[in-house]
């Protein structure tokens, strides 16, 4: 068995991250990796394309029902999808109440206590767009995942979210073995969407793994809740994910401790090039009738 | 003091702070301090965050709230909410004394927890809580209301503890308080008593219109509070009030009732003994009903004489003459006490470290029995009840705010008290020292300290620990 790798794949909400991931994992998968796939998000649907049906029993859930997660059997979370993919999802709290941070450090720790991980190639983690606190930056911690994956694209808001999850990881770096694996550009055609994401990457002393090109069949392999790999395996956009799958799998132990940049820093990267137009101080905070 | 002493304290203040980082010690050096004479406070800064790495004895907002303030309202359900640590390591720790049946008519010294388990701290406890209040009612059909106190994750999560308890006083019909007192709230348990105070001001004053009934009031209607009746001190305080014509409608909280609470602005003035934790919700008292209050003391004959006098003063010649009439009827036994027990302790030096009251309201009675206070300290006090401490503390006595564990027994090791009066966790420290001890939080399961009879109590409890013989027989054997 060759050592586990443990990746996690971030990026700001609704970039894309869970369809990026199934995709590349599937394909992964195809190359004979074992994979578990560990859903880190109280809505449940790191895995739907996986499964091709949304996990009704999350871990947490399950536990809440039987008293507590103590109570569990490893067998009763895990699922096969794709190709015996294995999956997880860790589950939580509707929105408004509780706390999903702690649900998803109670996940992985009984995962690991249960040995969810042994035998494995690969366990992914798929995390909520936003790291709001303790429990969502677990999967970067010591001892879980190394190579950390941002999914992105050239707009700014995502740039923005991908420096912050940098400064996340940067954090973690140093007292753990936590790494930045890559960009990850999942396009949205925007101006000079290739050429800004690769900047940005250098800039986070890392490097644009793949842009991943827009591409219909990923919506209508979705609506019928399959990856890419399945619903079109002869698909360009199938093998997109198999580029990029390859390279993931060669990147091992090539991660890097970002350097994130200031907000300043992203704002003259968009003006450099000609994204952003330099701001007229003057401006700045008047509503559009007093201007 | 002679200057002797005085440089000696000053001295020693020196010597503990050197053992700190520069830090460190530039920190404590602010709430260690001697008492000069004539100055307006004792000099020391307090209530601020206690410094990582020491000991200190604080408490937390929780305990404020549940263990202080709400906790001894006897005919209420406590529920301590969140996990179950909290309320099972507090459990009936205070001796708040009171009248009635366990289960039935009154559950103080019962734990009542929402017993919080991971699944609730994921998915938020709230269906909990309102499940636990309806068992409260199936069990316990003769509360008379139910206060919820937060430990740390209520906060944490964010769960609403008001909704459900207004839901389900509605549904229930009675009181229910949710108390926002998070342990992590604050820098110590004075917090508490005050986010206590304020849901006392919301939930029980505030809503008490038109539910006063048939209450008839007399002019000499007075409610005691920020009493515990730790062994039994209210009792000994309202039997004077009473025998000099007064008329007391509430007790908070001690043997308190919500129907007393309830009752309190029907009150001509209101008592506060003690003024750290419930000198709050008398003010709001004062501004919102008008109900002037007055700060007593009843420890030791000289201030309870002084007290009485004072509160008689606040009413007519029927309750002056009342006053005299209970102080001249409590001399043959203040005599006798002292002289018992003046002779035994005249000239011996006590050392005090307590809560936010006692380290100043204790001062008298050991005066009383010609005993001398060469050094105490606050546990949570803050700056006015430094101010207030001036008017007891002498010339050179060592002050010191939230003192830590390390400082203290180097305090005690180097002036040498004949008696040191603090909590449990010194309490071992000391007499393993050699020293005479008694616990100034709990009266060392005695009691009541308050009022004439508690004097005497208080009179042969000091001479017990002092004049025991077994202080004799500790010698080291290499010595």
């Amino acid at each position: 068995m060759s050592k586990l790798r443990q990746i996690a794949f971030y990026g700001k909400g609704g970039i894309g991250k869970s369809t990026t991931s199934q995709n590349t994992l599937a394909a992964l998968a195809d190359m004979d990796q074992k994979i578990l796939i560990v859903g880190c998000d109280p809505k449940a649907d790191s895995t739907r394309l996986i499964l091709h049906a949304k996990a009704q029993d999350t871990v947490l859930s399950l536990a809440a029902e039987a008293g507590s997660v103590e109570d569990l059997e490893i067998e009763d979370v895990l699922k096969f999808g794709y190709k015996n993919i294995k999956c997880v999802e860790s589950g939580g709290p509707e929105p408004g109440v509780g706390c999903a941070g702690r649900g998803v450090i109670t996940s992985i720790n009984f995962l690991e206590e249960n040995g969810a991980y042994d035998d494995m190639d690969y366990v992914s983690y798929d995390v909520l767009g936003d790291v709001v606190c303790g429990g969502f930056a677990m999967p970067i911690r010591e001892n879980k995942a190394q190579e950390i994956y941002i999914v992105m694209s050239g707009e700014m808001m995502a740039m923005y979210a991908a420096n912050n999850i940098s400064k996340g990881i940067l954090k973690y770096a140093n007292a753990g073995g936590v790494r930045l694996g890559g960009l990850i550009c999942n396009e949205r055609q925007t101006d000079k969407e290739y050429e800004l994401a690769d900047a940005l990457a250098k800039r986070l002393g890392t490097s644009l793994i793949h842009f991943v090109p827009r591409d219909n069949v990923v919506q209508h392999a979705e609506l019928r809740r399959m990856t890419v790999l399945e619903y079109a395996p002869d698909s360009k956009q199938a093998d997109e994910y198999r580029q990029l799958a390859a390279k993931i799998h060669a990147n091992a132990g090539k991660g890097t401790i970002p350097t994130p940049i200031t907000m300043d820093e992203l704002e003259d990267l968009l003006l450099e090039f000609g994204i952003m137009q330099a701001v007229d101080e003057s401006i700045i905070g008047k509503a559009a009738a007093a201007a | 003091m002679t200057t002797d002493v005085k440089t000696r304290n000053q001295e020693l203040i020196q010597e503990v702070l050197s053992a700190y980082p520069e830090k460190s010690a530039k920190k404590r050096a602010k709430h260690l301090n001697v008492y000069e004479e004539g100055k307006p406070d004792c000099g020391v800064k307090s209530n601020i965050k206690s410094l990582p790495g020491v000991m200190t004895v604080r408490g937390c907002a929780y305990a404020g709230s549940k263990g202080v303030v709400w906790g001894p309202i006897k005919d209420m359900v406590h529920i301590s909410h969140g996990p179950v640590g909290c309320g099972q390591y507090s459990w009936a720790s205070r001796r708040n004394y009171f009248i009635g049946v366990t289960g039935v008519n009154a559950f103080g010294t019962m734990q009542f927890t929402s017993d919080f388990q991971e699944k609730d701290i994921v998915f938020g406890g709230d269906k909990k809580l309102d499940k636990v209040m309806d068992e409260i009612e199936a069990l316990f059909p003769l509360n008379n209301g139910i206060s919820v106190q937060s430990e740390c994750p209520i906060g944490l999560i964010g769960d609403d503890i008001e909704a459900v308890s207004k839901k389900k006083a509605k549904q229930i019909d009675k009181t229910i308080v949710p108390v926002r007192c998070e342990g992590f709230r604050g820098v110590s348990q004075s917090l508490g008593h005050h986010i206590a105070n304020d849901a006392v001001r919301d939930f029980v004053l505030d809503k008490v219109d038109g539910k006063a009934g048939e209450f008839v009031s007399t002019p000499y209607d007075v409610a005691i509070i920020g009493d515990y009746n730790i062994g039994g001190d209210a009792w000994s305080s309202r039997i004077l009030l009473e025998e000099m014509g007064l008329r007391v409608i509430a007790q908070w909280s001690g043997d308190g009732t919500l129907k007393e609470m309830e009752a309190t602005p029907k009150a001509k003035l209101n008592l506060i003994h003690c003024y750290r934790s419930m000198n709050y919700i008398c003010r709001h008292m004062e501004e919102k009903f008008g109900i002037p209050w007055h700060e007593y003391n009843f420890f030791g004959p000289t201030k309870i004489a002084e007290s009485l006098r004072a509160i008689a003063a606040l009413f007519d010649d029927t309750i002056q003459e009342g006053a005299e009439r209970v102080i001249a009827k409590y001399q043959p036994l203040v005599d006798a006490v002292v002289a018992k027990y003046k002779p035994r302790l005249g000239g011996k030096t006590v050392m005090l470290y307590v809560g936010g009251l006692r380290p100043r309201h204790v001062v008298g009675a050991y005066e009383d029995l010609g005993m001398e206070i060469a050094g105490t300290g606050y546990e949570f006090g803050h700056g006015d009840d430094y101010q207030r401490t001036t008017h007891y503390v002498k010339d050179g006595t060592l002050i010191y705010d939230d003192v830590t564990e390390f400082e203290l027994e180097k305090f005690v090791e180097a002036v040498k008290p004949d008696l040191v009066g603090s909590g449990i966790k010194e309490k071992y420290v000391f007499q393993k020292m050699g020293l005479p001890f008694r616990q100034m939080h709990s009266w060392d399961y005695s009691g009541p300290y308050h009022g004439y009879d508690g004097f005497a109590i208080f009179a042969r409890d000091m001479d017990m620990a002092i004049s025991s013989p077994v202080w004799g027989m500790t010698k080291a054997p290499w010595k």
